[in-house]
């Protein structure tokens, strides 16, 4: 006998896997210019990222017996996500345990795609940062000014330290030219991949302006530059690729707005009063495990709800 | 305007210029007993009987039941079980064709010359039930329940369903009387504004139909609404909303917010029962999808699906499916001997594309939400259904689900949640007259 199959006959040509590639191509511009700004180092972090975040894949296929999904690009987001909030010049086999980490201990022991409470590709960051302190703060100058000195410090890490240092133009910083993480740095090309999944529909404008909007008025009442703010660090990157996950955020308008205005305040207060000179990894993850709770009520009202 | 609800390919250039053609009575039609909602009626033939077109072979059994009526003239060879879309069975009498097609005696009446009662009357014996697929016996709409008012009367054209055309079809064919039925429609309940919404895909209609309109003499306004192609515009709530701007309340009635909808073919059974004195004996339905020859047909209710793909160069293949109704909410039929009923919209042909394979985890985007006409959370519903917490899902409201597909079709994990809100309702339904 036929199988029988339950309206509707037809389906949105939209699929998981489309959204993961997606994501991929929106994320292409910045993976570039990280290339171009810190050369064969950020190419070598991003390859063993994707890489160690598909054996992740492959090891739990194994360990929890769980059928092999289909390669849909998930890992290729979690495996550039981390790459880009990574410091170029740490050593490929740190990278290879947070690429594996993101996806085996973050995500497949909490049950695989889709379960996962915390962002793979930060949670995966922040256990690199209590676990090589030194690796992970340690950043290089761009190549275009890099003279004899390896490290140095980030914008924010001047700010925060108070010790002398040149920031970067404002310019500079809109383009991508100065140290920091791999991808975060060139604003411009982040923000011309998130207009790609605004347009794609993949994203929602919620948490990213309710973010970075909270962060530029409570900066502004510190008395600090908003516009600093918003080009130095990892904010743009955080609020449109970390933040909308879609796992890891809440379902409804009303809940994104929350999260974000959420990761605003804790991204802002680290900044200004904690002792970490950038808060978006933490802030991200402190507001993922609010997600049940948010959702929970902002609950949209049904159609016809009876007024009590 | 209602929020949430899907833009949709429509289809619909497939069929709608086609004009109806009359589809060729069948050798022998399976009439069901039970083709609307409420109690099955009552078979009033025995096997052997000679029955004329129109005669009434099943009675009204109860407040909320529907007269069943031959369509076609001939010999009562039957009365056996009978599969229907969606595997409910029914007793039908099953009656071979004479080929003479003698109707029974028609009459003529002039419906402003009869009183409300006697118009409910009239289509309550006419065996009227709402055509657009619900099936509720319309007698039952038109008496509006004590302590309850209706202002308003709308006319459903919007035909919001992907694909289908029947609908359109009827309203430029047959214009007058469509428009006739509504005025008829408003006097049984006392109504003095009637609207007609339609979807903008259909703005042709605008002036047929204002010109129909203008040809009765009534106290009864008449508005045409032309509202946005957005699916589930047809949707009995969400078409109230567009109108009215009124949300029916949950579990509520559209009487409840002052106003009755009927569908258009529905009118058109209506203006025929009273005028002519014809019972609702066939319908205009459309065949389309993978089909050779697609038409809009207008069909005897009973005729076997299996006769009418034929007609249209259907070849049956294992990689398509048939489809009765929309490809939205329509069912998938698993026999073809099953017979057109009321409720019957259309007959599609379909690719048999769905997999469960292709069923993936819910990544939590939450397009089903932003799509939800009910404004319900059916990511979370559907996770809910899956692990069987039936009461979880009552809370969550999932007996307000219209099942209009919106969030299924959206779903990029491709999850069967109109599926499984089916069961989920069937369940709590279940637990509840335990």
């Amino acid at each position: 006998m036929k199988e029988l199959t339950c309206s509707p006959h037809i389906h949105s040509s939209e699929t998981t896997a489309k959204i993961m590639w997606s994501v991929v191509i929106a994320l292409l511009p910045a993976t570039l210019a990280s290339i171009y700004f810190f050369g064969l180092d950020a190419l070598r972090v991003i390859i063993v990222c994707i890489i160690s975040c598909y054996i992740g894949e492959v090891v739990s296929h194994f360990v929890f017996n769980r059928k092999l999904k289909s390669f849909d690009g998930s890992e290729v987001v979690t495996g550039l996500l981390l790459a880009f909030v990574l410091p170029p010049s740490i050593p490929l086999w740190m990278a290879g345990i947070g690429g594996f980490l993101a996806i085996f201990l973050v995500k497949e022991l909490f049950g695989g795609i889709g379960f996962n409470i915390f962002n793979p590709a930060l949670a995966a960051r922040s256990i690199l940062t209590v676990s090589f302190p030194l690796e992970m703060t340690q950043f290089t100058a761009p190549l275009s000014y890099r003279v004899d000195a390896i490290t140095t410090a980030t914008p924010l890490g001047i700010i925060k330290e108070g010790i002398g240092g040149q920031l970067p133009s404002l310019w500079q910083m809109f383009i991508g030219n100065r140290p920091g993480c791999l991808g975060e740095t060139s604003i411009l090309l982040l923000v011309i991949g998130a207009i790609f999944l605004l347009c794609r529909k993949i994203i929602t404008w919620h948490i990213p302006v309710s973010y970075i909007l909270t962060v530029v008025v409570i900066t502004s009442i510190a008395g600090q530059n908003p516009i600093f703010h918003i080009l130095a660090g990892g904010l743009v990157l955080g609020a449109f690729f970390m933040a909308t996950d879609y796992v890891t955020s809440p379902i409804t308008p009303k809940g994104k707005i929350i999260f974000g205005i959420g990761c605003g305040i804790i991204t802002s207060l680290i900044r200004l009063k904690g002792s970490y000179p950038e808060g978006v990894a933490y802030s991200v993850i402190f507001m993922n495990m609010f997600v049940p709770l948010i959702d929970r009520y902002t609950l949209p009202k049904k159609f016809g709800a009876i007024k009590k | 305007m209602f929020q949430g609800g899907v833009k949709l390919v429509d289809f619909k250039e497939i069929s709608k210029d086609k004009v109806t053609e009359d589809f060729p009575a069948p050798e022998k039609v399976i009439i069901p007993l039970s083709q609307h909602t409420g109690i099955p009626s009552k078979p009033v033939v025995k096997k052997g009987d000679t029955v004329l077109k129109g005669q009434l072979i099943g009675e009204n059994a109860g407040f909320i039941s529907s007269a069943t009526h031959s369509s076609i003239s001939g010999t009562v060879a039957g009365i056996e079980n009978c599969s229907l879309p969606g595997g409910r069975i029914s007793t039908a009498i099953i009656i071979e064709n004479d080929g003479k097609d003698i109707p029974v005696e028609p009459v003529n009446r002039n419906w402003q010359d009869l009183k409300p009662e006697e118009i409910i009357s009239i289509v309550r014996d006419s065996g009227i039930v709402g055509m657009g697929g619900a099936a509720f016996p319309s007698a039952v709409k038109l008496t509006i329940p004590k302590g309850k008012k209706a202002d308003y009367v709308i006319l459903n054209g919007c035909e919001c369903e992907p694909f289908l055309t029947a609908d359109y079809r009827v309203m430029i064919e047959e214009t007058d009387k469509v428009v006739e039925g509504l005025f008829i429609i408003c006097k049984a309940i006392g109504v003095k504004k009637g609207y007609i919404g339609i979807e903008s895909n259909k703005r042709d209609l605008v002036p047929l139909l204002r010109e129909a309109i203008t040809k009765f003499v009534s106290e009864v306004v008449v508005e045409i609404k032309v509202l946005p192609e957005k699916y589930p515009q047809g949707s009995e709530k969400h078409l109230i909303k567009s109108v009215l701007n009124k949300e029916v309340p949950s579990g509520g009635l559209p009487v409840d917010v002052g106003c009755v909808v009927f569908n258009i073919q529905t009118a058109l059974a209506i203006r025929d029962a009273v005028c002519e004195g014809i019972p609702l004996i066939e319908r205009v339905l459309t065949v389309t999808g993978l089909v050779r020859n697609p038409k809009n047909l207008r069909t005897r209710i009973g005729t076997p699906v299996s006769k009418i793909l034929e007609y249209c160069g259907v070849e049956l293949k294992e990689n398509t499916k048939i489809v009765i109704g929309g490809p939205m909410m329509g069912i998938q039929i698993h026999t073809t001997d099953i017979p057109v009923i009321k409720g019957t919209s259309g007959i599609l042909v379909l690719p048999q594309e769905f997999l469960p394979e292709k069923i993936q985890p819910c990544i939590r985007c939450g397009k089903c939400i932003e799509v939800c006409p009910m404004r319900l959370v059916p990511a979370e519903l559907g996770k809910y259904a899956e692990n069987q917490k039936w009461e979880r899902c009552n809370e969550f409201n999932v007996s307000d689900c219209i099942e209009c597909g919106c969030c299924s079709y959206i779903c990029p994990a491709k999850r069967p949640l109109v599926d499984l809100f089916k069961w989920a309702k069937v369940e709590i339904r279940k637990a509840g007259t335990k």
